[in-house]
């Protein structure tokens, strides 16, 4: 038997909480008229088990969004003649969704050595492993798409040499693109399709605003580095409504007990002020012409209510309650 | 069962991995003395670290709940119900007062209580939450039925912790040994391929753990739960959510009372069912994206 300090302290505790009142302090016994409270389920303990992610996870969706939602303006930009934006947009796609999302999905693993095993197979009923795929492809063809509208861009390769190249930024912006919205949309199914009341309960809400938050975001960093322009202001007002509308969605679709983390205590809280800073306050910014400012209120949005849904995931995943009561 | 002897299938050895036969646990609490030898031979035969001595307060039960380094775990419930056609009423002695039956009588029914011990383990799902989530494949199913996690190949994702509808998978937390995998029972696994039996049901000292076939132990479960009934226990029922999404439970129980009690959910689902809305949201938004992205720049510039 070991001897570990916190154990024997809690022991001593116990003696002497019971020495002096004749009653434990845990929960004890768990009879009518008994001297502790009763709580719900067995002794109060968690149904199923809360989420073990930590910090990374909630940054990793909030970069995946930037990055896979870039991809998608960058490829609006080469349509439409913007190629300044379009190069601007890729190198956020690349380094957002190609290298800081890997390395933040890599360092949130509890073996961060066997990532490759995530490739070791296909499973489509597995959103993570459909995630890993999707950030392989988006991560292979964003970087792709940098290089080749680098090289279009530049001039590298003069007269009809430049058509093969176009061609191919063309291809694998379209890519990027179609892979970025998958990018920027699949952690809410990641996190909808779980046993996690707080969020199965609202699986439709989630892909929803995760892939919106993604656009918004996307939008308001090329225009925090300069690219104030008419269609990015359309796309931060597009984003800001949806926002306010999902708002609105959540704070009507209430479940009671079941998704109480949603509506109370901190989780809550969290949940709501992301959601204010994304959506009315962004809307309201930017319609009085404060765009920098709208940008700046809708990135923390997104990046809080991101960590509000962990934290929701972990306070509703240690409540027995919520279980139960989704399942009544 | 009880007065099989060696002809008890806790003790006889097996072929039903060599023949592809689906095996199952039935944990039955009405013959449960509390005393653990199912948790301990499962830490040792499977060498499952030690992890942590903390004293719960939760009546007998000091090991808390299943996780990545506890495979079973004895339950202590204490309740304020009738066990079986027991007598109640005041606690203690009968004095001269009370010696008289009529206030025997009187008394009845006064002061119900009941201890009622379960060994939780893995249940070892229908369809399995855990398997379907584990993008290494490191999650499979065995020839017998059981869910096995192969220790080797699983990098610590956590995705299979909040994808199990009933609370069973952990991963590992340092400084224990192995740490960063996702742990849970195995069946042993080991132990049936050689034609062995699990450790928890070969050392449970009156057989509240029976190993067997799944169809027989059901069929043993039934007719538990009638004998039990015509002996006074009412509220006998046996656990095995076959009508929801799970599609039945390989280790499965009889219970006392609710569900709820023993902290198992009443209805408990394999989360894929909810991908189809999540991806229609997921593709629609996609879609959405897209489509207002074109729009602002065809519109405004």
């Amino acid at each position: 038997m070991t001897t570990d300090s916190r154990s024997e302290k809690r022991l001593e505790q116990l003696r002497e909480k019971a020495w002096q009142e004749g009653v434990v302090p845990g929960r004890g016994v768990d009879v009518v008229g008994g001297p502790i409270p009763r709580k719900p389920g067995y002794y109060g303990q968690p149904v199923v088990k809360p989420p073990v992610w930590t910090w990374e996870v909630p940054l990793y969706f909030f970069f995946g969004g930037i990055g896979g939602m870039s991809a998608v303006i960058a490829l609006s930009g080469v349509l439409f003649h913007h190629i300044d934006l379009a190069r601007m947009a890729m190198w956020i796609a690349a380094i957002a969704g190609a290298v800081l999302s890997p390395i933040l999905l890599i360092m949130d693993l509890g073996r961060p050595h066997l990532f490759l095993n995530m490739l070791r197979v296909f499973k489509h009923r597995s959103a993570m492993s459909m995630g890993a795929w999707i950030l392989t492809a988006f991560g292979t063809s964003a970087v792709a798409g940098l290089i080749t509208l680098e090289l279009h861009a530049r001039q590298i390769f003069p007269g009809t040499l430049d058509q093969p190249v176009r061609l191919a930024v063309g291809i694998f912006i379209f890519a990027a693109a179609i892979f970025g919205t998958l990018l920027a949309t699949y952690t809410g199914v990641l996190i909808g399709a779980t046993a996690i009341p707080a969020w199965f309960l609202h699986r439709t809400f989630l892909p929803i605003h995760f892939g919106t938050a993604g656009l918004g975001s996307a939008a308001g960093v090329l225009e925090l580095l300069g690219h104030r322009i008419a269609a990015l202001n359309f796309l931060g007002f597009y984003a800001a409504a949806v926002e306010t509308a999902l708002l609105i969605w959540l704070s009507v679709d209430r479940h009671g007990a079941a998704d109480r983390a949603i509506h109370q205590h901190g989780s809550g809280w969290l949940i709501r002020s992301g959601e204010i800073l994304n959506g009315p306050l962004a809307l309201v910014l930017r319609f009085f012409g404060f765009i920098p400012w709208a940008a700046i209120s809708f990135l923390a949005g997104a990046l809080v209510s991101r960590i509000g849904w962990i934290v929701v995931g972990k306070v509703s995943g240690a409540d027995p309650e919520a279980v139960f009561a989704s399942q009544r | 069962m009880i007065g099989e002897g060696i002809k008890s299938t806790n003790q006889r050895k097996h072929s039903y991995v060599q023949d592809h036969v689906e095996v199952g646990f039935f944990t039955d609490p009405s013959v449960c003395i509390g005393c653990k030898a199912c948790e301990v031979a499962c830490k040792e035969w499977n060498q499952v670290p030690d992890d942590g001595f903390i004293w719960s307060g939760n009546s007998y039960d000091n090991t808390g709940h299943l996780g990545a380094s506890t495979w079973r775990h004895v339950m202590f419930l204490e309740q304020d119900r009738q066990k079986g056609n027991q007598i109640t009423g005041p606690m203690g002695l009968p004095t001269d007062s009370q010696s008289d039956l009529s206030a025997v009588a009187a008394a009845k029914a006064e002061d119900p209580f009941r201890w009622v011990f379960l060994s939780d383990v893995c249940k070892h799902c229908g369809e399995a939450g855990c398997l379907e989530a584990c993008p290494t494949g490191s999650i499979v199913r065995t020839e017998v039925g059981s869910v096995l996690v192969q220790n080797d190949v699983c990098n610590g994702c956590g995705y299979c912790v909040v994808s199990c509808p009933f609370g069973v998978i952990d991963r590992r937390p340092s400084p224990l040994p192995d740490a960063g995998g996702a742990f849970k029972c195995t069946f042993c696994y080991d132990r049936q391929k050689s034609g062995l039996v699990p450790a928890c049901a070969k050392v449970c000292p009156t057989e509240s753990i029976v190993f067997g076939r799944l169809d027989d132990l059901r069929a043993r479960a039934n007719e538990r739960v009638q004998h039990l009934k015509q002996n006074g226990y009412g509220d006998a029922q046996v656990y095995d959510p076959t009508e929801t999404s799970v599609c039945g439970i390989h280790a499965f129980f009889l219970i006392l009372g609710e569900p709820e009690a023993y902290g198992l959910p009443p209805k408990p689902q394999i989360p894929t069912i909810y991908l189809k809305s999540a991806w229609t949201a997921a593709f629609a938004t996609a879609i959405a994206s897209i489509i207002a992205t074109l729009v602002g720049f065809a519109f405004f510039s």
